[in-house]
């Protein structure tokens, strides 16, 4: 009997979620260029989470690691798509020094979700946590730790990058994490500017002021009270930051910083083809498939992210949400 | 025996929304004589501030006007304003039909000075007068050039070309002078004090009265025939009210306009309107002569409202319910739910319009 | 009846920063020396105009605001009160620090304060903005009871429901959001998360400013039942002075921060004495055409509360104003029958 009534109390309160689930999913319905973001993003997920399917690790050169992308020989130039070489099928081709792109592809995407969630998720509760605390005690403390964040924001990024790896990897640390650090510490103001602008609107509505009027303690106040109606913002900035990001440590990569040799990461691939992207003067473009097929990838990985937080930003927006 | 107008007839409207089709006005039927002031009085979601912007036809997506007609009568000849052009649209705005509106902050634009948005208005309308005034005063050599052409032709390339360069286009100043004069006269007949000062005011220096009172002043910019007042007092003192009632009243006579008053407050409704007109859930449910209507309310929902009024020594007496939900209204007569008096025909059929004493007119089944 | 809520010259003043150093350039003295008291089971009226700091005072009463200055005193008897003027006499005396720190509202500090908060709630003016957009109606109104630790788990929803049903609303509303309701019932949810913990003391902010007519009668009734029923007393502010003029029993006018005149609902209603309160009762439009009011005009708009004109803060436009108005500030006069008022007019 219990139990029973448990069970009712519980579909009773996933009542109202479920109808504002429902209006959410419409609002999605409504744009498709949201529709497409969605899409792009849940196939980069499927195929992150179905890697050690679509590309089985096992190669020997792998070293028993499979982010290491496989190595099918050891001649420099790249072979088109289709070709088998030293006995393996490499449906994408492979890459100067013979590394798979197919499995660099399909393996990439699983890394660039583990670069953009440890890069993305730490920037951001640092930001939160900085952003929430200086927007509600104001004062002296908002001063100090603005200032704090605009010094922060003059780091270039891309030098302080070179001094951790410098520093880092000599004691141990994997190159890709010392990028990844660096993009954290230079990231996380981004987030605690945008919750405290949230913070600051927030703070003088009167529920806020009711909830203080009946003996609300400042933490409850900020969990319960004012992050949920202040992180929207936050979740935009996230969705459009792990396509940044992930196109920045490309961009690294290229350049020789970012993931170590044979790691698979789409810049990474791309950085192999570096030697490639203009071919023989008879045929400039013949090895389109080292730099294009990565691309893609990219492209296409970045755009979804961008496209899902235009969404989330049209549908999350409370201000045009309930019309 | 004065004429109509604005004649509203059959008008229907719906929003699109989320949730449903909302059936903001059904077949709502309203004529305003000309010279007088007909009070809309109504609760929240009644349909009076739709069927305001809809004489504007200025109803925003996700609203679609679907139906009937809005007749006005421009210079003599009854013109039905949801058949027209945007460009006719435009130019009845403003200059034969203006709109007050409820909150004056955000009725106006705060990157602008009180003078540069009441200029606004002016030129859009009255540009070939104050040209013309230009030309009658003493003008330099350029200037007797440009100005005639400008008359001529309103977008003249010549005009559009000098004014962007940097030292020749001074001429403007003149035009800007003949403007200013004209807003600081209209601020003085606002009873706006120091005139010259508030024109150069934003809209954020303002108090509320006195923002009000330049929205009143750009409505009555160009003399409309039409003033369509949406709220205008409600979010203020009531010291202030008094003030902008009272400016209205004196300005109503001083110029002429018809008014047509829209607020839920009956206090004001008595103190300003010649005649009211009562809405309830999109509908227009009974329409009089104001002293007839206090002294003598048919509908049951008028009876009700007025009852409802806080008066000391009696118990507050509501009226039961909730207003219904346009999204699916009540069929029949939308009030039957709540009316005390509901008979089985109410449930059916919607009542149609009677006149039931001269000049009186309710939509009633008990009738 | 005794007096239950008293406060003695309530001061709240907002500071004015300016320049590079955000030095004080001003203050904004919203609440300036406000002396009142309320008796137990009494409905308040407190009216004005936008900028008169009704609201600031209310919210200092309650402590939503810290004052700057003053006393409040919440059911504190009157030995104690007599006690504490006595000795506010003569110097600061520990005896002094430990009375007012023991019954004084405006000192009060911690837990003891939290422990207050449970007496005295507010209902806000508009429950659009007072209720949190992100939480169920049963977590809002369930809230009051688990941070003052009355309740827990299933009681909790059970009082709830109980508050909920005082006020005409039903179980199958507790799992909605607050935008799922209209503006009566918000602010119905409004008044259940006030009542939940059972105060005393009620201070109603505007409460029927933002719904319709029709619903006004349901929540003035609805205060007038709930008055009787849990023996609370209120504090009502509006600047809607024929709704306090039904419901209150005593009411003051207050104008820049000062009190300006205070009596009994009927006496203040048939006989206004301070000009300003004159000229606000007259400039209420009346539902009937037929009767004509004289009306009194006021000149000018409401000064700003920084800069308060010198002398009585009424007198650029006061049509009685005399030559002592703009040198001395009026003290409030007792004109008999509870009826003060402070205006030079009526000095002896």
């Amino acid at each position: 009997m219990e139990t029973r009534s448990k069970l009712h109390e519980l579909k009773l309160a996933m009542q109202p979620t479920m109808r504002e689930l429902r209006f959410t999913i419409s609002r999605i319905r409504s744009s498709p260029l949201s529709i497409v973001g969605a899409a792009i993003v849940i196939l980069f997920i499927v195929i992150a989470l179905a890697a050690p399917w679509l590309a089985p690790p096992g190669h020997l050169s792998q070293g028993g690691n499979p982010y290491m992308i496989p190595k099918y020989g050891i001649k420099a130039t790249p072979q088109p798509p289709g070709t088998t070489v030293a006995g393996y099928y490499a449906r994408f081709g492979t890459t100067a020094w013979q590394y798979d792109i197919y499995y660099g592809c399909i393996w990439g995407a699983s890394s660039a979700f583990r670069v953009g969630i440890f890069v993305v998720v730490p920037s951001l509760l640092i930001g939160l946590l900085m952003g929430i605390i200086a927007g509600y005690y104001g004062g002296y403390l908002d001063e100090f730790l603005m200032r704090f964040t605009d010094i922060i924001i003059a780091f270039p990024s891309l030098i302080l990058c070179m001094a951790f790896i410098v520093v880092l990897v000599p004691i141990g640390v994997g190159r890709l994490d010392a990028v990844m650090l660096a993009f954290v510490l230079v990231g996380w103001p981004t987030y605690a500017r945008l919750i405290r602008g949230e913070v600051l609107r927030i703070k003088n509505e009167d529920y806020i002021e009711a909830a203080k009027s009946i003996g609300c303690s400042d933490f409850r106040v900020i969990i319960r009270h004012i992050l949920p109606n202040s992180v929207y913002p936050v979740v935009i900035m996230a969705s459009l930051d792990i396509g940044t990001i992930v196109l920045g440590v490309a961009a690294l990569t290229f350049i020789g910083l970012g993931a170590p040799e044979g790691w698979a990461d789409w810049g990474q691939l791309i950085a192999y083809s570096r030697n490639f992207i203009y071919g023989r003067p008879d045929n400039p473009y013949g090895y389109w498939y080292t730099f294009v097929i990565p691309g893609v990838f990219i492209s296409f990985f970045t755009l979804g992210w961008n496209l899902l937080g235009d969404a989330f930003r049209d549908i999350l927006d409370p201000t045009i949400r309930r019309k | 025996m004065a004429k109509d107008i604005l004649n509203i007839e059959d008008l229907v409207l719906r929003f699109y929304t989320y949730e449903g089709i909302v059936e903001a006005l059904d077949k709502v039927n309203l004529s305003v004589k000309e010279g007088e002031t007909l009070g809309v009085v109504g609760e929240t979601g009644c349909g009076k501030t739709v069927t305001g912007y809809s004489t504007l036809v200025l109803v925003p997506p996700p609203g679609r006007i679907e139906g009937g007609h809005i007749l006005f009568d421009k210079e003599g000849e009854k013109v039905d304003l949801l058949k027209q052009r945007e460009s006719l649209l435009r130019s009845i705005r403003g200059k034969d039909i203006s709109m007050i509106f409820q909150d004056p902050r955000s009725a106006l634009n705060p990157i602008f000075t009180v003078r540069e948005q009441i200029a606004e208005v002016i030129l859009h309308h009255r540009r070939s007068e104050l040209i013309e005034k230009v030309l009658r005063g003493s003008l330099t050599g350029l200037e007797r050039r440009i100005y005639p052409e400008m008359l001529k032709h309103p977008r003249s390339l010549t005009h559009r070309i000098l004014s962007r360069v940097p030292v020749v286009n001074r001429y403007k100043r003149k035009l800007r002078d003949v403007v200013t004069e004209e807003v600081v006269k209209l601020l003085k007949e606002m009873r706006i004090p120091d005139p010259d000062r508030v024109a150069e005011m934003y809209p954020h220096e303002l108090s509320g009265g006195m923002a009000q009172r330049v929205v009143i002043a750009m409505a009555l910019a160009c003399n409309p025939k039409l003033l369509i007042a949406d709220e205008p007092t409600t979010n203020l003192d009531v010291t202030i009210q008094l003030q902008i009632l009272n400016l209205l009243r004196e300005l109503k006579r001083r110029f002429g306009s018809t008014i047509e008053y829209i607020t839920h407050d009956l206090g004001v409704i008595a103190e300003m309107c010649d005649r009211v007109a009562v809405m309830y859930a999109g509908n227009v449910v009974e329409v009089a002569g104001v002293a007839e209507i206090f002294k003598n309310p048919l509908h049951p929902y008028t009876k009700a409202l007025l009852e409802s009024i806080p008066r000391p020594g009696r118990p507050f007496k509501s009226i039961e319910g909730t207003v219904p939900s346009l999204i699916n209204p009540p069929k029949g007569c939308r009030f039957h739910e709540r009316c005390q008096h509901a008979m089985e025909i109410c449930t059916r059929e919607k009542p149609s319009l009677k006149e039931i004493e001269k000049e009186h007119y309710v939509h009633c089944h008990l009738y | 009846m005794s007096i239950f809520i008293e406060t003695d010259s309530l001061k709240k003043h907002y500071p004015l920063t300016g320049g590079v150093f955000r030095r004080r350039v001003g203050e904004v003295k919203a609440v300036d020396g406000v002396s009142l008291s309320i008796q137990r089971n009494e409905c308040f009226g407190l009216v004005g105009e936008s900028g008169c700091g009704k609201t600031t005072f209310a919210k200092t009463v309650i402590r939503l605001l810290k004052p700057d200055s003053g006393h409040i005193f919440f059911n504190v008897s009157e030995d104690v009160k007599q006690r504490i003027a006595e000795l506010e006499k003569g110097k600061n005396s520990p005896e002094l620090e430990k009375l007012l720190g023991e019954y004084d509202l405006a000192v009060f500090k911690g837990k003891k304060l939290k422990s207050m908060r449970r007496r005295m709630q507010i209902v806000y003016q508009d429950p659009t903005r007072s209720l949190n957009p992100r939480m169920l109606v049963k977590d809002i109104v369930g809230e009051p009871l688990i941070v003052q630790k009355l309740a827990k788990g299933a009681d909790v929803r059970k009082r709830v429901l109980e508050m909920l049903s005082k006020l005409g609303l039903t179980a199958r509303h507790m799992y909605r959001y607050p935008h799922e309701f209209s503006g009566g019932q918000r602010q119905r949810i409004a008044i259940a998360r006030a009542l939940v913990t059972n105060p005393e003391f009620v201070v109603l902010d505007e409460p029927t400013s933002s719904v319709d007519v029709s619903v006004r009668a349901q929540l003035l009734n609805l205060f007038q039942d709930l008055r009787g029923e849990l023996g609370l007393t209120y504090l009502f502010i509006s600047h809607d002075l024929s709704v306090v003029e039904c419901i209150a029993d005593k009411v003051a006018v207050m104008y820049l921060g000062k009190i300006v005149e205070m009596a009994s609902t009927a006496e203040l209603y048939a006989n206004p004495l301070h000009p300003y309160s004159l000229a606000l009762f007259t400039s209420i439009p009346i539902p009937d055409p037929t009767i004509a009011r004289k009306r009194i005009e006021l000149r000018g708009e409401v000064p700003s509360p920084v800069n308060p004109p010198k002398g009585c803060r009424f007198h650029p436009r006061c049509s009685e104003a005399m030559d002592a108005c703009s040198k001395e500030e009026p003290q409030l006069i007792d004109m008999g029958n509870g009826h003060i008022v402070a205006c030079h007019l009526y000095k002896k």
